[in-house]
């Protein structure tokens, strides 16, 4: 048994360690200030792609993201950690994407992949927090889909079994294929990148970053095909224009508030001394105590 | 993300050193495996580029990752179950870690899995992983073992273990015994060939073991009925597969390095291929795989001393007393400069080394595969003759260093230090043990003295002296030179007593003179191609000046018939 599984990842700003530059007089975001980082829900669902790799050999894990030419970067990650392959959906037609036009462009991207058994993706991204983005996809290719998902517990008989994390609890659901997960980041935490994949992958690029490279590659790229990112836009996927980009998008912003927090979220532990053990690690770990 | 390799500017500095290029250049066989492995450097820039890629990996995992777990990991400590040892989770999660990561092997030929990578970067990786937690740096250490099996095993031998290292299976040296220690030429652990299967057997018990249940182990063994003595001992490779002929009988509880399994083993029938010659165990493999170990305990303890800068800055900077942080005091920030100077310092000596055994390391490889030219072979012999002499030096120095360093960052610390509450008082407990195993420090300035003697340090300390440097170092040079003046005094008068048990008393003065000065010639040199070392260079001259001259008035006031005084 072997599966198609195809991860969603978005290259976000790191809205995790603000400074006072984050944000544009305007109450927008200041890209440019914020380091680009793998969003972090989407390492936890790249994880449970590879060890379902892990368990089932000749599984396939191909990453998607969309974004900007710079968002290559996060196929390279992934490839480092373990993934078969990857896609850059990119173009101007896209800018201005809210969740329906973005997961309509990764739908119609998905539709060109072939047969696909999975598609895993982080419950949400922490720079909009919306988790619309997986469900929509789902709803697009006419998918049943498990969210909030912790843990996969079983595969088996065409059917994969899951723990999912909700507010008060826990749930096992049962699906079968081809289906959408989305992962919480209570999941296992990715794999470091490991060091030969590494080595063996840091020259993998798109077409657009070996056109803005100094150097002449040759045919180096031709001789070494796995190295080459894919890299689509709109003339590479079926799509209806008006569905994508700003036109496709019906979220509009009409005011932006700085907004000053007085309480943090709220969590709910169960009192196992593990769950403790957790809490204080995390509380250390961002310097509230100690 | 943290990471242990990027806060720390001074790592890379060391890979550019000018004789990294040499480095590289012999240990890829000018680039050979580049068409073979995808992961192979194509040239010098590349291969440092792999380095650093390889290096970022495992500062991320020291940071994120390893040190965070290792509080509980020396709360917790490894158990016996069954006669195996069940790490501590932390321990667990850290190999893990670092086996996904692919970072067992880093030193290994590509064709057995390994990323072929010289000792600098290796011994950086074991310096970063040493500051996240010491203590774990001993199980991830150990692939130094494939080393050896790299270097003496046949290739069938080579071809059934190396790649279970790059794997990330685990190793460990089982050399000494109950009754033999420092002195390995007694042991008495025995195996028997069986000539009808071919196959030799272990009989007997190890103490003292470091990852005692490790799956491969190089375990040294008397091999020659009737012998008594280090020509009786050959050396072997055991496959633990954990079916009750290796037992762990018990494990240590230790003042520090908690995580890592000190193990009481006994073998009975355990089935071992002989590594290389018989009879070549000790004098041959094993100290091999010592100078190795030596090596590792060198980063060892440059990373336990870069542990204690880095928590006694931040404590010295973040309390206040009297209305300001305490750093601001002088008898507080000078403690700080002395930590900061002998981790530089030492960590100075331990690339320098490094460097040194990398050179020799590659023509001893190169010289297995061809014959080498005349010029090549003094070259080795050179470069060999440094990495014996230096290795000592930087075994003693540097875990002392770690010793005062975790001493005085406790104290910096206060009342605080003193409690659970802070990392301080583990990495003082954990220093402790880094002066004694792989040979305690006295045993070093065994091991070292012979090059005050035959002048390896002298000669290394004068090229040093002959070297381009800006013109405002030029005082501390010459300091430098009155310092070596001091030493070659100090040298004479010793040697000319031709009392051997003097020589011996004052053996350990003199080999510090010389670290002082080498030590001191390698910061200026470093500051001369980086201001980041000059204050270093500074306090630790300073410093190493006032130890000279207290050493050279001990031994030139002191009369050999006064040993009486010293002996209980």
């Amino acid at each position: 048994m072997s599966f198609n599984i195809v991860v969603l990842a978005k290259q976000v700003p790191d809205t995790r360690n603000v400074g006072k530059d984050a944000m544009k007089a305007d109450g927008t975001v200041n890209r440019g200030a914020l380091p680009a980082i793998y969003n972090p829900e989407d390492l936890n669902a790249l994880e449970q792609a590879l060890r379902i790799k892990d368990k089932f050999p000749g599984t396939k894990v191909q990453v998607l993201t969309m974004g900007p030419a710079r968002a290559a970067e996060i196929i390279r990650e992934s490839l480092y950690r373990g993934a078969d392959g990857g896609f850059l959906l990119s173009g101007r037609e896209f800018a201005g994407s809210d969740t329906l036009a973005t997961s309509y462009a990764l739908a119609c991207a998905i539709r060109k992949m072939g047969k696909i058994d999975m598609i895993i993706c982080g419950r949400q991204a922490i720079d909009g927090d919306t988790a619309q983005v997986g469900p929509q996809v789902a709803e697009k290719l006419g998918l049943p889909q498990v969210t909030y998902a912790e843990e996969i517990l079983k595969i088996e008989d065409g059917k994969i079994t899951v723990k999912r994390r909700l507010e008060r609890g826990v749930e096992t659901v049962r699906c079968p294929f081809p289906m959408l997960l989305t992962v919480n980041a209570s999941a296992a935490n990715c794999r470091p990148r490991n060091a030969k994949l590494t080595l063996k992958y840091k020259r993998a690029n798109t077409a657009t970053e070996r056109n803005s490279l100094e150097e002449d590659c040759g045919d180096f790229y031709k001789t070494h095909p796995h190295l080459n990112i894919t890299e689509w836009g709109t003339a590479d996927i079926d799509h209806e224009p008006e569905w994508l980009g700003l036109s496709g998008s019906p979220t509009k912003v009409k005011s932006i508030q700085n907004v000053v927090f007085t309480a943090k979220e709220s969590k709910t532990l169960d009192a196992s001394d593990n769950t403790i053990e957790e809490l204080m690690k995390e509380l250390i770990a961002n310097h509230t105590i100690g | 993300m943290s990471n242990f390799y990027l806060d720390n500017p001074a790592l890379k500095f060391q890979l550019s050193h000018p004789l990294m290029p040499k480095i590289v250049a012999l240990k890829e066989r000018n680039f050979a495996d580049k068409d073979k492995y995808e992961h192979a450097s194509q040239d010098f820039d590349d291969a440092i580029d792999n380095y650093e890629r390889v290096l970022e990996i495992i500062g991320e995992i020291c940071a994120e990752i390893i040190a965070p777990n290792a509080e509980s990991v020396d709360k917790e400590g490894p158990q016996v179950v069954d006669n195996r040892v069940i790490y501590a989770r932390g321990t667990q999660e850290n190999h893990d870690a670092l086996k996904q990561a692919g970072l067992y092997g880093m030193a290994l030929p590509r064709q057995y899995g390994g990323l072929n990578f010289s000792m600098v970067p290796y011994v950086m990786a074991a310096e970063l992983v040493s500051r996240a937690d010491a203590g774990f740096a001993n199980i991830w250490g150990l692939q130094d073992c494939a080393e050896t099996i790299a270097e003496f095993a046949s290739d069938d031998i080579k071809e059934e273990f190396l790649p279970r290292v790059s794997q990330g299976q685990t190793c460990s040296m089982d050399l000494t015994e109950p009754d033999a220690g420092s002195d390995l030429q007694a042991v008495q652990l025995k195996a028997t060939y069986n000539e009808a299967e071919g196959i030799w057997y272990l009989n007997g018990v190890k103490r003292f073991i470091t990852n005692g249940d490790a799956h491969i182990k190089l375990v040294l063994a008397r091999s020659e009925d009737g012998t008594n003595d280090g020509r009786g001992l050959s050396y072997f490779v055991a496959d633990n597969r954990h079916d009750h002929t290796i037992k762990v009988r018990r494990i240590e509880n230790k003042l520090g390095i908690k995580g890592s399994p000190t193990c009481e083993l006994v073998f009975s029938n355990t089935p071992a291929k002989l590594v290389g010659t018989r009879r070549m165990g000790l004098i041959k493999y094993v100290m091999s795989l010592m100078n190795g170990a030596r090596l590792g305990v060198g980063a060892q303890s440059v990373g336990l001393s870069a542990a204690a800068y880095s928590e006694a800055l931040a404590y010295a900077k973040d309390r206040k007393q009297f209305g300001k942080a305490i750093i601001d005091f002088p008898a507080v920030y000078e403690m700080l400069a002395l930590i900061k100077a002998k981790l530089d310092a030492s960590r100075a000596l331990l690339y320098e080394t490094t460097r040194f055994v990398d050179v020799y390391k590659a023509y001893e490889g190169i010289e297995t595969e061809r014959k080498l030219e005349a010029d090549e072979k003094a070259d080795y012999k050179e470069f060999q003759k440094n990495a014996d002499a230096f290795t000592p030096l930087l075994k003693m120095f540097a875990s002392e260093y770690a010793n005062q360093n975790a001493y005085d960052c406790v104290q910096v610390h206060g009342g605080s230090g003193f409690m659970k509450d802070y990392a301080c008082e583990r990495l003082y407990r954990d220093a402790r043990i880094l002066t004694i195993y792989e040979g305690t420090s006295q045993l070093q300035v065994v091991a070292a003295i012979r090059h005050v003697s035959t002048g390896t340090y002298l000669k290394k300390i004068r090229e040093y002296e002959a070297q381009q440097l800006e013109p405002e170092f030029e005082a501390l040079r010459q300091r430098l030179a009155a310092m070596t003046q001091t030493y070659e005094k100090a040298v004479a008068q010793v040697s000319e007593s031709k009392d051997n048990e003097y020589f011996d008393f004052a053996a350990r003065r003199l080999v510090e003179m010389a670290g002082h000065i080498v030590m001191g010639h390698l910061l200026l040199l470093d500051a001369n191609r980086d201001d980041m070392f000059r204050k270093s260079a500074e306090v630790y001259i300073n410093y190493g000046e006032a130890e000279v001259v207290k050493h050279a008035s001990f031994i030139k006031r002191f009369d050999p018939a006064q040993l009486e005084n010293y002996k209980a």
